[in-house]
């Protein structure tokens, strides 16, 4: 089967399979396109037929990984071919070359179009095909009424009216508003008596998207989907050439239940008893065959069945039907089927009342955690963690635990990170809870993070009868060859606490405790001297009657650190050495430490936060906490939304520390410098005592001090930590920015507001540029992120902090920025409803060794979804007579306004998309202006204001802003306002409705808010 | 069938027929090369992300994208996936989480057919319509084998936007889809 006779192109692919190596490989590639770039500069001498040809061999070039920069608009014109050979290598080379936001395409909109509305069959599909697969916006908005026709034309055959769906399908999720509700839904009910299966299933995907959308406008849609359920599997009514392995259209079938999943129920009895009768038959009647794709086929539907069963909260009966088939899955050799069990297992867990069958198959779960597939393991690990409760916690964290120590490295962190959840949440006992601890850091100890164990010290200290235990065990773990340096850590200040309750037991005598730790004291960082230099004070003040050799010893080391070039350490070893010499004084010093007030783990927090959403999703989202190495890091006040935390404002610095999170005050002496430093004694420390630093953000509420630590040493607290010290031990987000930005981020945030592209952020290593689009409610950002320098920015992270009324989703963002490139990254934004709320980009980067965060405003405004419209003066009165009074018209004299002429105030409005109606007002000093805003909640919505201005007095003005919403009158009133006082951002004048404190501690439950706040 | 014969040195892999996959020589699962990151698209929709044919080596063969990606993306994509798909042994599932979505792979002789999906869609109904695409490949180029998906690659193409359109099954006939490649055929 030669290529229609394009040899030229065989034998360039049979050249390129030729070539020995990739370097001749490359040569030749080159040659070719070398040669293609020649051929299409002079196109005169082109034949239609070369075109085509060359335009192939790009496209096979394209498929081999080589960049091709060129010829994309040749493909694009040979669409407007009038042959059907030329035409379709046309539009099939441009739709895997181009996406749908290459601006070609648009060159090539009403070409495509001309196809669409032509009465070429062949051509229609082409098109349909194209615009299906890349088709964007500006094709959603010109081509939908025509796709629509197509779709239910009675003269057209199922070929072109199948593809007609689904590029409808494509079109309408590129925007939802193309297909109007009130026309279409009539038509989507008769669509689906469709007898052709081809249309059926092309329109059936169509149906799930709208329903998906909006199921009460397709209500109509419901019995005529169990209709098909009943033909398809119960009646089998269906041609020989659309079964499958003797399965009637399994595709179809599972089509068709995921449409009846958006519909949250099924009221009418009769529908709801077909239903259930045909789902009680595919429950029933699928058997384990020999056939491979037939049971495969046979079990999609099945699993789609149980699907819908759980969704419809169906009787007891059939949900233990359900578990017990469950059950027999997960017990089962082929692979893809257990895999399948435990998946839908744990989406059952969301049933009630089903938790105590799926116990029972516990033992069987805990094999597939040994499974050599790593897919099969995640699962069972989700399963496990799901089901995990107080009555079987011991059993699945003892069994997470042993695991670990064999499990790969893949999994390890996640199941250290699942087992301290499990520990602390379900912990029958606290020794066991502290035996668990230990264990994982014993195991794990790269994975478990600093917030981990100082819970534990946290339990021990609030408990008394814990603290020998505690003791006894780090004891024990001591004695081991080779601990990890977590474990040092916890068991040192442990010891250094509580071994004199110890110390009859043999080995634990104060020089044998002492001379254990300090065994370790060569292997471990700088970070963790510190912790066994207190240990070595508390011992040493513990031990009575004193012991000269000891003390001795101990004050060798003290000495020993004096010197050292590291403060911290240095500041401990002089102040230890001091004290231990004044005798009653070390005493009260070295006292134990006071109990934590208590409060809500961060661990489990985090856990809850992510568990908000389906149970499904909830590893995954743990798992992407888990990126950032810290997702246990200590946060006191977390959001209630589930969005990630906003506590360390890298560029935010609170005025008063008082009632700051007590995070912040590290990164004063961290910003300063990011390296070794000297000594300053000038500086001011917020904390001294590193220790007390690491335990104050778990357990210190309040200000700082009221609760700290007794240990810290008060002469010494004008020294300054070291700040790489500190860094070292602060949870990786705190280290700040050494980096300074190059211009001002609020300018640059207010510029972009009022225009849609422009730079939002630089410094001297990276610049991030943006560019916006708004139709609608809809937008899409693209955030261009381009590194300035010649070698990679590493760790790049981005990540969207969207206020309760956005929805924003940011696309892949690399990790890694090659030297002087520029990645693009868009970011879809939905506007729900009217909120002066910002979203804020958490943004950070790796350069060398300087580490970059910074939280940026995204422009993403009230404004951007306003659409000036203007009125003429017959649809102006009306409408502003009716909405009479608040709240949907509001009044407001506003002083202290930014002094500005009057056509200032016109073009400073019409910049923000409020439209001003010059002539409707007869007072000339006056301005009235008209504008639409679009959100999900208010859909398009006409808004109406009107300035009066006082030509006396520029710096008052009286405003009337009214529409059909009263949050929306209110929050563009604000938003005005805003616009108008003197300086936009400082304070925000306070809004009644929502109460927004500037302080930061109750601003705190929303984050965008929160910053909005504060910036 | 190939009717002309210009290649010295087609590896045997590449002749293979599809349909007789014998189990070679396999390395165990290297660690699944994992990232955390940004969902690969807004995930709205449960859509089909996109289709990758690879060979062992990593060649693709073919690659359809049904969300938009930027070039480098795409060439990200399928080498990730490539990764991911190509030691894993025969006797594991076929599904893979690939960033926030799955990836559904099927091995046939030297050729990995991958789609990648949202993490909740029906796994079997992807895993088998790979397969359902296998049949028609088989069917169209009577029993298929990689090389004739080199060669004719944009054959596979027009085959493919046949039977999915907008990441979306449009028809699950086999003979329509025979059918209608043979009225696209009269017409070049």
């Amino acid at each position: 089967m030669a290529l229609s006779g394009m040899r030229g192109l065989s034998v360039f692919i049979s050249d390129i399979r030729n070539c020995q190596n990739k370097e001749q490989e490359r040569l030749r590639v080159d040659k070719e396109l070398g040669n293609v770039r020649t051929r299409f500069k002079n196109e005169k001498g082109l034949t239609p037929y070369e075109k085509k040809k060359y335009v192939w061999k790009m496209l096979y070039i394209y498929m081999l990984g080589y960049d091709v920069d060129f010829g994309h608009m040749e493909a694009v014109s040979l669409i407007s071919a009038p042959k059907y050979p030329e035409k379709q290598v046309g539009y099939i080379v441009t739709s895997c070359l181009l996406n749908e936001n290459h601006d070609f395409l648009r060159l090539a909109i009403n070409t495509v179009r001309n196809d669409i509305i032509g009465r070429n069959e062949t051509f229609q599909c082409l098109a349909l095909t194209m615009v299906g697969n890349i088709g964007g916006r500006e094709f959603a908005e010109s081509l939908a009424p025509d796709v629509q026709k197509l779709l239910i034309s009675s003269s057209c055959r199922p070929l072109v009216r199948k593809k007609a769906a689904l590029c409808l399908l494509r079109l309408y999720r590129k925007n939802p508003d193309v297909v109007n509700v009130d026309g279409w839904s009539d038509r989507m009910a008769q669509l689906l008596d469709e007898r052709d299966l081809g249309v059926l299933t092309s329109s059936m995907s169509l149906l799930v998207a709208l329903v998906s959308n909006n199921h009460d406008a397709y209500w109509s849609c419901l019995p005529k989907c169990v209709k098909i359920l009943e033909r398809l599997a119960r009646n089998q009514d269906v041609p020989q050439e659309y079964t499958y392995y003797g399965i009637p259209t399994p595709w179809l079938q599972v089509k068709t239940m995921r449409a009846l999943q958006y519909f949250p129920t099924i009221e009418d009895p009769n529908t709801r008893r077909s239903l259930f009768e045909v789902l009680q038959r595919i429950l029933m009647g699928t058997d384990v065959v020999k056939n491979v794709n037939k049971n495969n086929a046979s079990h999609a539907v099945l699993f789609e069945a149980l699907a819908l069963v759980m969704h419809l909260d169906a009787e007891k009966e059939m949900m233990s039907q359900c578990v017990a088939l469950l059950g027999k899955f997960i017990a089962v050799r082929e692979p893809n089927i257990r895999y399948l069990g435990l998946e839908n297992m744990t989406r059952m867990l969301m049933v009630s009342d089903v938790q105590d069958i799926i116990k029972r198959h516990q033992a069987q779960i805990i094999t597939s955690l040994k499974d050599p597939d790593i897919s099969i393991r995640r699962r069972a690990l989700d399963l496990l963690y799901g089901m995990c409760d107080i009555s079987n916690a011991k059993d699945i964290v003892e069994e997470l635990l042993q695991y670990l120590s064999s499990a790969d490295f893949a999994m390890r962190e996640e199941l250290s990170l699942k087992a301290a959840i499990l520990a602390e949440k379900f912990a029958p006992d606290l020794s066991w809870y502290v035996d668990v601890i230990l264990q994982l850091i014993d195991k794990a100890g790269d994975f478990v993070s600093d917030d981990i164990w100082f819970r534990v010290v946290q339990f021990v200290t609030n408990n008394e009868d814990l603290q020998p235990y505690a003791a006894a065990k780090a004891r024990e773990y001591l004695d081991k060859p080779a601990i990890h340096e977590t474990m040092v850590k916890v068991s040192a200040y442990l010891l250094g606490e509580y071994s004199h309750l110890l110390a009859r037991r043999p080995g634990c005598s104060p020089k044998e405790i002492f001379g254990i730790i300090h065994e370790k004291l060569p292997t471990v960082s700088t970070s963790t001297v510190p912790i066994l230099l207190s240990t070595y004070a508390k011992i040493l003040m513990h031990t009575q009657p004193s012991d000269p050799e000891l003390q001795n010893q101990i004050w060798a080391i003290f000495s020993k650190y004096e010197s050292c070039i590291d403060v911290e350490i240095q500041q401990r070893a002089v102040e230890y050495f001091a004290l231990s010499r004044k005798g009653a004084a070390l005493m009260d010093i070295l006292a134990e430490m006071p109990k934590f007030p208590e409060r809500q783990s961060s661990l489990l927090k985090k856990a809850e936060d992510a568990e908000v959403d389906t149970a499904e999703q909830s590893a995954i989202k743990l798992r992407a906490q888990q990126q950032t190495s810290n997702a246990l890091v200590v946060t006191d006040q977390r959001p209630a939304n589930g969005t990630p935390y906003v506590g360390q404002l890298g560029l935010v610095m609170v005025p008063s520390s008082a009632n700051a999170d007590h995070n912040l005050e590290n990164q004063g002496p961290a910003q300063e410098n990011g390296t070794l430093s000297q000594v300053d004694p000038q500086s001011p420390s917020p904390s001294a005592d590193l220790l007390g630093d690491l335990l104050g953000p778990l357990a210190i509420e309040g200000p700082p001090g009221a609760a700290a630590p007794t240990e810290h040493v008060i002469p010494a607290s004008e020294g300054d930590p070291n700040p790489a010290d500190a860094l070292a031990l602060a949870p990786v987000d705190e280290q700040t920015n050494s980096v300074q930005p190059i211009g001002n981020i609020a300018e640059r945030f207010h510029a972009l507001c009022l225009k849609d592209s422009g730079v939002l952020y630089e410094d001297p290593y990276i610049q991030i540029g943006i560019k916006a689009e708004w139709r609608a409610h809809h937008g899409r950002l693209v955030l261009f992120l381009g590194n300035k320098n010649t070698s990679s920015l590493a760790s790049v992270q981005a990540l969207i902090l969207p206020p309760s009324h956005l929805k924003m989703e940011l696309s892949l963002v690399p990790e890694t920025i090659p030297p002087r490139a520029q990645v693009q990254c868009p970011l879809e934004v939905m506007n729900l409803r009217p909120s002066r709320d910002v979203a804020v980009l958490d943004f950070s980067y790796k350069f060398g060794t300087s580490s970059v965060n910074v939280k940026l405003r995204l422009p993403a405004v009230l404004n951007k979804f306003l659409h000036p419209i203007s009125v003429t003066a017959e649809e102006f009165f009306p409408q502003w007579r009716s909405l009479s009074g608040p709240p949907l018209k509001l009044q407001e004299v506003v002083r202290g306004v930014r002094p500005m002429l009057l056509l200032e105030m016109a073009n400073l409005f019409n910049s923000l998309r409020l439209m001003v109606c010059p002539g409707l007002d007869p007072n000339a000093n006056n301005l009235v202006a008209s504008t639409t805003f679009y959100s999900e909640s208010t859909r398009a919505m006409l808004c109406l204001m009107r300035i009066e201005t006082d030509p006396a007095d520029r710096t008052q003005l009286r405003m009337t802003v009214s529409s059909g919403d009263p949050t929306l009158t209110f929050e563009l009133k604000e938003f005005i306002k805003e616009q108008l006082v003197s300086i936009p951002t400082a304070t925000r004048p306070p809004a009644p409705e929502v109460a927004q404190p500037t302080s930061a501690v109750t601003s705190l439950t929303d984050p965008g808010a929160m910053l909005a706040g504060l910036l | 069938m190939i009717t002309w014969k210009p290649l010295s040195h087609t590896s045997h892999s590449e002749r293979r027929r599809f349909h007789k996959d014998s189990k070679d020589d396999r390395h165990r699962i290297s660690e699944v090369h994992r990232l955390f990151c940004v969902p690969l698209q807004p995930s709205l929709w449960r859509m089909i992300r996109f289709i990758i044919l690879q060979n062992r080596q990593g060649k693709t063969r073919l690659a359809k994208y049904y969300v938009p990606l930027e070039e480098s993306e795409k060439h990200k994509v399928e080498y990730e996936v490539h990764r991911l798909v190509v030691n894993r042994d025969p006797k594991f599932t076929n599904f893979v989480e690939f960033r926030t979505h799955k990836v559904i792979y099927r091995r046939y002789a030297g050729l990995f057919f991958s789609l990648c999906v949202d993490m909740t869609d029906n796994e079997l109904a992807y895993l088998e319509c790979i397969h359902l695409f296998v049949e028609i490949l088989d069917h169209f180029f009577s029993n298929v084998c990689e090389l004739d998906l080199v060669f004719n690659f944009h054959k596979v193409y027009l085959i493919l936007d046949e039977f999915i359109l907008a990441g979306e099954l449009q028809e699950t006939s086999k003979k329509a889809i025979i059918e209608r490649m043979g009225e696209l055929e009269k017409q070049e």
